[in-house]
This record gives structure tokens, C-alpha cells and sequence, in this order.
């Protein structure tokens, strides 16, 4: 009995590697996506130079079309500056950057202590919990009004939105939760179009981005992406932390006792879990990759999730090393698209597992259903749908 | 103990004096800007990208495969260019003059 308890408790925070045959053997892997496939990249070396090349392969395509699967019947606003190229690009991010560092700050880092510590201590007074919609989409809601420095309030709203914003669990593209989250920008913006404050939206609806006032339609662009970019992939990282803990109680001891190494434990479990698991790109030449063609005007993604898991880079790439010292993971993207909320990010990860270290004795997984990704041939665990567990 | 210069981009000289760690811990704990060190020294963020004065680039080692490539996709990298918190902080960096990149 306490055999086969072991047995079923190491499977649920192992993240199998879905791709590992297909990077070894070709390096690819074809996905269809509504008539518009999609070649996905698998290897390291191959993901980090497509990345690195956005004249061949480019994000500023028609909106939604680098996304899979693809958002173009969906929406017609252009996501910033998430699709758009350099030069232009370099000009939004200059504008964005300084605000999305502010993470790197110790005043920053206290608020996110005291979000993070009350929502642990609240948790630990239950019996048990389900972790996605109780502790992680509270947690990323409540960090998030930090980030856009607004106020805590907001959080309630956006909790209730649910854990998609864009995606619900029974269509792949849910138009009407898009408008949700469209028409309640449209109000922040007006908002602050007519109260300008200290927040993201008033700094963006008062930039000049190559010498043009930018538009409320592009303040928008802006604002949707940290609201759907920094959602799921926060949401996710932090939900599978809590289950990697739960079966790994001495890792949580490690932490308590060698605070040293968090930030390379942070790093180390998001290359394990890489939230995100891969983003497309639109190719504008009839190139090759891998000595594989690729075909002008068609897809390709940068997956993320096999790049990370590739022995050319990796020693056991399939285990958790917490420590690990060397570690060049793509979680966060490479190159000029690279994550803008990884400051951010990654501070809440460190913040987390030091409280978790500090506070928590024992975590203990009550029930649980994973959430598998299928993309063509692939299937790849990316995080749960629900798992309940309790602290102690 | 050794010697550190960086030089950031607005050619401002931050001297520094460190015993152990990286250099990249060195420059976060002293403020110099531009070092931001995001991934915690792991080789994965490229936000410590620093480029050796050619004067002292004979007190550095090689930069191992894995820096290597990462600089390789570097556009603002050339051949003195290295990732900082790849360098340890010892003896023979004692007066070695880095300029910030970024
Ligand atoms: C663990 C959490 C996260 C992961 C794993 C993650 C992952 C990624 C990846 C892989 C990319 C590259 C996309 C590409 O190359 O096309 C990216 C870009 C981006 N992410 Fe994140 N992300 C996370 C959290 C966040 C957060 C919290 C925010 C903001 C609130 C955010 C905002 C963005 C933006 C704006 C971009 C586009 C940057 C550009 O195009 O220049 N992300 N993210
Ligand atoms: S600190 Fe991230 S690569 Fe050096």
C-alpha cells in the first residue's frame, strides 16, 4: 500500500519530455492548426538562432497568426511588443523596459513578500485547497496589481474572471472571454486617459514612441499582453512548484537551509516546467532549418519546452538538479522577443519558495488532474487542471 | 582580493574591490547599471554582458561552449565580450577594466 502510494506520488510532479525521440531524430515536429501548420523546432541550438533571426522568421505577421493555436479569427489587434519587429520593436520595448525592472527594487519586493506570505498563511488554516484557482490565480492576480501599480482591489476582478482568459476548458478559443478582459482595457483606458496616475496605463497613454503619441488602440496591444502573457505561465509555474514540493519535502528543507541557492532553484524548476511551451513565428523566405525546408509564408514555433530538455546543453536534462549551476534554459524565450515579465516573474518564484521554505512543513497532494497539451503527434503535460492539496 | 573596474555605458568608472562570488554578484551589489543579473548567474538571461578592456583580457580564462553560444547570438557581441557572472571573482582578475554593455 505505502508502495503504490509512492508510486502514484512520484508521476504527478514529473514533467515527461513529450518530445525527446522527434528532437533526436529529426529535430521537428509537424502540427496541423487550422489549415495553417505549424513545424515545430525541438532542438536548442535551432530554437536559440530562429529566435535570434526575426528578418526570416518574424512575429510581426497578421495579429494572432504567430500565436498556436492561431488567434486570427479572434482578434484583430496586434499584441505590442510582442508582434511587432525590430526596429520598431526596440523602440517599445526602450519604452517598457525601466518600468518592467522596477521587480529588481527592494520596496517592489516587500509588497510582493507581504501578497505572498498573507495568501500562504490563509491557506495554511485550511483543511485542504485547490491549488490553481485558490492560491496560484490569486497569488499572479494579487502580483499583478504590483506590477502594473494599481490597486490590490483590481485582483478581485480579475480572480473572477477565472483561470482563462483567453481559453476555456471546453472551446480552444473563446472569443467571449477575450471581451472581457478587451472591454474592461477599454474602460482602464479611459480611465486613465482622464485621470492620468502613477500606473502602466497612464506612463503608456503618455509616450512618444518614434516621435508619434502612441494610440489607445496600442496602449491596449500593450496591456492585453501582460494581462494573457503573464497569466497562464505564472499561474502554471507556481501550481507545479507547490506539486514538486509536495512530493520533494527535503528540497523545501534545502531551501530553509542554504537560502543561497533559490535564485538557481527558481531557474532550475522553471526550465523543468518551461510554463510556456513553445510561440510561433511566420517565415518570409523559403529557408531550411535542421536540413529540414521550410516553406515562404508558413509556420514554424520555437518550442521551448523540448529546447530545454536537449542533452547537447543539459546533463539529465530530465531531472531536477536544484542547484544546478550552468543552465541555459529557454523558458523565457531568447533574443528579442525575451520574456519582458521575467523580472517579474522570477522575483515572485524566489519570494514563494523562500516562504514556502519558512512557512510550510509539509505539503501533501489530495487529488489531482493534469493538464496535457496535444499538439499533433505530442502530447505534453504542461501543468494541472486542478490539484488539492493541504500545508502544513 | 581583486580590483574591479566597470565601465558603464554613460562612461561612468565604478571601481570595486571583491574577494569571491562572480563578478556579476560583484557589479549587482554595487549598483552598477546595466548589470541586471536576472537569471541569478545560471548562463540563461545574457543581462551580465560585459567586454574585457583588451589591455587586461590576458587575465581571463575561456569562456566555456555553453557562454560561447550564448554570445554567439549576441548582436551587440564582439571578441572581448563576456558573459560576467561567468568569471569568478580571484586574485588574477586584480585590475582588470570591464566595460558594460548594455
Ligand atoms: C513564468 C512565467 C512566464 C513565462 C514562462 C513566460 C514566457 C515567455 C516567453 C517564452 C516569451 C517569448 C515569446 C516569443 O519569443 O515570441 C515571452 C514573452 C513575453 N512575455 Fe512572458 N512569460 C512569463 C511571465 C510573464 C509575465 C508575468 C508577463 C507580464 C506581466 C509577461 C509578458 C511578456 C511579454 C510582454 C512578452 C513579449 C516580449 C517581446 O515581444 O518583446 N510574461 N514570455
Ligand atoms: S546573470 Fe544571467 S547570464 Fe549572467
Amino acid at each position: 500500500m505505502e508502495h503504490l502510494k509512492e508510486d502514484k506520488k512520484t508521476k504527478l510532479s514529473e514533467f515527461p519530455d513529450a518530445f525527446e525521440q522527434a528532437r533526436i531524430e529529426k529535430g521537428y515536429g509537424e502540427i496541423d492548426d487550422q489549415n495553417d501548420p505549424v513545424t515545430m523546432l525541438l532542438r536548442l541550438k535551432d530554437v536559440r538562432k530562429t529566435a535570434h533571426n526575426w528578418k526570416t522568421f518574424i512575429s510581426g505577421a497578421e495579429p494572432g497568426r504567430i500565436v498556436v493555436p492561431s488567434e486570427v479569427h479572434i482578434r484583430d489587434i496586434r499584441q505590442i511588443p510582442f508582434e511587432v519587429d525590430p526596429p520598431e520593436h526596440k523602440s517599445y520595448r526602450d519604452l517598457v523596459e525601466p518600468w518592467f525592472k522596477r521587480p529588481l527594487g527592494e520596496e517592489y519586493q516587500k509588497v510582493l513578500k507581504t501578497i505572498i506570505d498573507e495568501l500562504i498563511d490563509e491557506v495554511l488554516t485550511m483543511d485542504q485547497f485547490e491549488v490553481v484557482g485558490d492560491f496560484s490565480l490569486k497569488l499572479q492576480s494579487r502580483a499583478l496589481t504590483t506590477l502594473l501599480n494599481v490597486p490590490y482591489k483590481e485582483s478581485e476582478t480579475w480572480i473572477d474572471w477565472g483561470v482563462h482568459v483567453f481559453r476555456s476548458e471546453d472551446t480552444d478559443l473563446d472569443g467571449g472571454k477575450a471581451n472581457i478582459l478587451f472591454d474592461y482595457l477599454d474602460e482602464k483606458i479611459e480611465e486613465a486617459s482622464k485621470n492620468p496616475g502613477d500606473d502602466l496605463y497612464s506612463l503608456l497613454l503618455s509616450a512618444v514612441v518614434d516621435g508619434k503619441k502612441m494610440t489607445k488602440e496600442e496602449v491596449k496591444g500593450v496591456m492585453i499582453l501582460t494581462f494573457a502573457g503573464g497569466r497562464d505561465t505564472v499561474i502554471n509555474a507556481v501550481t507545479n512548484s507547490i506539486a514538486y514540493f509536495a512530493e520533494h519535502p527535503n528540497s523545501l528543507k534545502r531551501i530553509a537551509q542554504e537560502p543561497e541557492i533559490t535564485g538557481r532553484a527558481v531557474e532550475e524548476l522553471v526550465r523543468y516546467f518551461a510554463p510556456l511551451t513553445h510561440m510561433g513565428r511566420v517565415v518570409t523566405e523559403d529557408t531550411q532549418v535542421c536540413e529540414h525546408a521550410i516553406k515562404n509564408d508558413s509556420r514554424v514555433s520555437l518550442c521551448w519546452a523540448s529546447a530545454n530538455r536537449d542533452s547537447a546543453a543539459f546533463e539529465n536534462p530530465n531531472e531536477v538538479v536544484l542547484d544546478r549551476k550552468v543552465n541555459p534554459h529557454v523558458s523565457f524565450g531568447f533574443s528579442t522577443h525575451n520574456c519582458l515579465g521575467a523580472t517579474h516573474a522570477r522575483q515572485i518564484l524566489k519570494i514563494l519558495l523562500t516562504s514556502l521554505a519558512e512557512k510550510v512543513k509539509d505539503i501533501e497532494i489530495k487529488d489531482a488532474k493534469e493538464n496535457i497539451e496535444e499538439w499533433g503527434e505530442f502530447n505534453r503535460k504542461v501543468g494541472f487542471k486542478n490539484i488539492t492539496v493541504s500545508f502544513n | 582580493m581583486a580590483k574591479i573596474t566597470f565601465i558603464t555605458k554613460d562612461q561612468e568608472s565604478i571601481v570595486v574591490e571583491g574577494t569571491a562570488g562572480s563578478v556579476m554578484e560583484l557589479a549587482v551589489q554595487n549598483n552598477v547599471k546595466g548589470i541586471d543579473g536576472d537569471c541569478g548567474g545560471v548562463c540563461s538571461c545574457a543581462t551580465c554582458h560585459v567586454q574585457v578592456d583588451p589591455a587586461s583580457a590576458d587575465k581571463l580564462g575561456e569562456a566555456s561552449e555553453i557562454e560561447q553560444d550564448m554570445l554567439e547570438l549576441d548582436d551587440d557581441a564582439n571578441e572581448y565580450s563576456r558573459l560576467c557572472c561567468q568569471l569568478q571573482v580571484t586574485e588574477a582578475l586584480d585590475g582588470v577594466v570591464l566595460n558594460v554593455v548594455k
